[in-house]
């Protein structure tokens, strides 16, 4: 077991390098001066100097990308022309709201898809799986963005129940908290329930049909178990991969969701740093969140020693 | 034909085909010019009765069917304008994604020396959300619509690339192609003359898929505030420009919205009956 995680933790070393080499190569493929790029459109010349020293721009590209490599393998990922902090420290600041949003939503996720997804599979091709069918098709393509704005409407403006927008932390409690959270949460969970009930519908109905469900359920076992502790169980590998195939979809839901429900997180960040062009900023955020997904997914694939005891490395 | 025997598949078509004469047909439909505004006729709600005044000075009675914005500029006539830039950046960015991607899947999954290279390059790409790599191009080239088009085509490269070499390493087995290679035929022609005809029907279906992400990925990227210039009418603009009001004045998030939504819906249909009848072992999978 212990050589499969290595030889996983290895074969993520080029997905990632391969990351750097285009997130570092973003700016050099743009026609125009990367040091003045860097430095957005309020820079005098002094400044477009220092950055350009910076980049060391004089020095051949290998050179130029394994100083930078070193820097961000450090941590560092250079100063905000923008909001003028470093750019580390800007994304510390903001990953609060985007982590509490991301976990809601994928708790919100995971505890609705898959019993609607396990009962769609027991009764196969009844009113109900043709209509989650129905739903997740809807799911996948109404926009994130319109689905906010129906919800804020219908749940914030016309019931009255919740507030319009904003962020509160935690710590000023948690009933404001969840308060200015689930809106968004339901908002963003919505494409991934589509996503997650039809894997889960999928794979159970696969596991339905072995010899081993018939014995069990020959064996009189509760049907409620037979689907749980039978089917399900075997589906969970290809339900796990799913949800780690999703993040990027969360990720990308992000970025509007926050943007629509005003949440001072990363994905705001990263739509701020765009529209302010500080491309330090933008290429830290995609750094991040790319690091983010990978590791992930490789977690998800070490869990399945755990989720499947048939696999051994 | 078998494939219109699926009622999705005449259903998404059926829809698609309306949204392509609504495109077409968009001077026509009792639209004034998108551009137009008129401060007389701001914030009108959906159906009142306004007046608009023509870039030759001309002031007309015009009835706004989905009201009209904060400039005094009809909403109708710019969500029916929009469809022309929704549908013509979804169909462009997913031939674009299909071109590159089938040319990559080729090499890779019939040049052995390439195919490592090639597919951690994908892979790369594919570990970076799609919506910050449009989103992060878009804002280097500043917005238009070929940079959009391509910003949006990028990040979907990967999946046709994948698909592409799958089916490239199974064909290649065949018989047919076999044969072929003791001829002597060059690789070129059995790239396309043996095997790229046999991944048409996946193609299409991956197609339909891309062209729906893509139609998505450009509201979204207008609706930021990132993608094309605000007075080009876009579903995304339209509501980018709408949210401010969105309290008072709803109807300018919601038509440009439920458009949007349709036709993605209408995409994604097509594409699940063309997946259902062109290729059931897809259909077994998902």
């Amino acid at each position: 077991m212990y050589s499969f995680v290595l030889k996983r933790l290895l074969a993520t070393i080029p997905v990632l390098l391969v990351v750097a080499v285009l997130v570092f190569s973003l700016l050099r493929l743009t026609p125009g001066d990367p040091a003045a790029i860097m430095a957005g459109d309020a820079a005098n010349a002094e400044q477009i100097e220092r950055i350009r020293a910076g980049l060391g721009l004089d020095k051949p590209i290998v050179v130029q990308f394994s100083l930078w490599l070193a820097r961000v393998a450090r941590g560092d990922l250079g100063e905000s022309f923008y909001f003028r902090i470093k750019v580390a420290d800007l994304i510390g600041q903001r990953l609060e709201p985007t982590l509490a949003l991301a976990t809601l939503t994928i708790l919100l996720a995971v505890l609705v898809s898959i019993p609607l997804g396990v009962a769609a599979a027991w009764r196969f091709g009844g009113w109900f799986d043709r209509a989650l069918m129905g739903f997740s098709v809807m799911g996948f393509s109404v926009p994130v963005f319109v689905l906010a704005y129906l919800l804020i409407w219908l749940v914030s403006l016309k019931l009255g129940w919740l507030p319009v927008q904003g962020y509160r932390r935690l710590s000023e409690g948690l009933l404001p908290f969840l308060q200015h959270l689930i809106l968004p949460a339901i908002t963003l969970s919505v494409i991934y329930i589509a996503l997650i009930a039809r894997v889960t519908r999928a794979s159970v109905l696969e596991a339905l049909g072995e010899d081993y469900i018939r014995t069990a359920r020959a064996k009189g076992l509760p049907e409620f178990h037979v689907l749980v502790r039978h089917a399900l169980a075997n589906a969970a590998v290809p339900i796990a991969t799913v949800i780690g195939i999703g993040i990027a979809i969360l990720i990308g839901g992000v970025v509007v969701t926050e943007s629509v429900y005003a949440i001072p997180g990363l994905g705001r960040l990263t739509v701020d740093a765009v529209l302010a062009r500080d491309f330090p900023t933008i290429q830290g955020v995609i750094l991040f969140f790319s690091v983010v997904y990978v590791l992930v997914n490789l977690l998800i694939d070490i869990s399945y020693v755990f989720l499947d005891p048939r696999i051994r490395y | 034909m078998r494939v219109l025997q699926s009622w999705s598949v005449r259903i998404g078509g059926a829809a698609l085909l309306a949204l392509l004469l609504i495109a077409l047909a968009a001077p026509w439909l009792g639209t004034v010019d998108p551009t137009l505004f008129d401060a007389a006729s701001r914030d009108l709600r959906p159906g009142e009765a306004g007046e608009i005044t023509t870039l030759e000075g001309e002031t007309l009675k015009h009835v706004f069917l989905m009201g009209s914005d904060s400039f005094g500029r009809d909403v109708y006539s710019r969500v029916v304008y929009g469809t022309r830039v929704s549908l013509l950046v979804g169909i462009s960015a997913a031939l674009l994604a299909l071109a590159f991607g089938v040319i990559l899947g080729l090499v890779a999954g019939y040049v052995r020396a390439l195919d490592g290279p090639l597919m951690r390059v994908m892979d790369g790409i594919m570990a970076i959300p799609a919506i910050l790599i449009a989103i992060a191009l878009v804002a280097l080239w500043r917005a238009s619509l070929p940079t959009v088009i391509i910003a949006i085509a990028i990040p979907e490269i990967p999946r046709v690339t994948r698909l592409v070499r799958a089916l490239t390493l199974s064909i290649r087995e065949e018989p047919y192609v076999e044969a072929a290679v003791a001829l002597g035929t060059p690789a070129g022609r059995i790239m396309l003359g043996h095997i790229l005809p046999n991944t048409v029907a996946p193609l299409l279906v991956q197609a339909t898929y891309t062209c729906a992400f893509a139609i998505l990925l450009e509201a979204i990227l207008s609706f930021l505030g990132v993608g094309l210039p605000p007075d080009i009418p876009t579903w995304g603009n339209i509501m980018a420009e709408g949210r401010v009001q969105f309290v008072a004045y709803p109807h300018n998030v919601f038509f440009p919205g439920i458009f949007l939504a349709v036709t993605v819906l209408a995409v994604n249909i097509l594409g699940d009956g063309l997946r259902d009848t062109l290729d059931p072992k897809m259909a077994k999978r998902v």
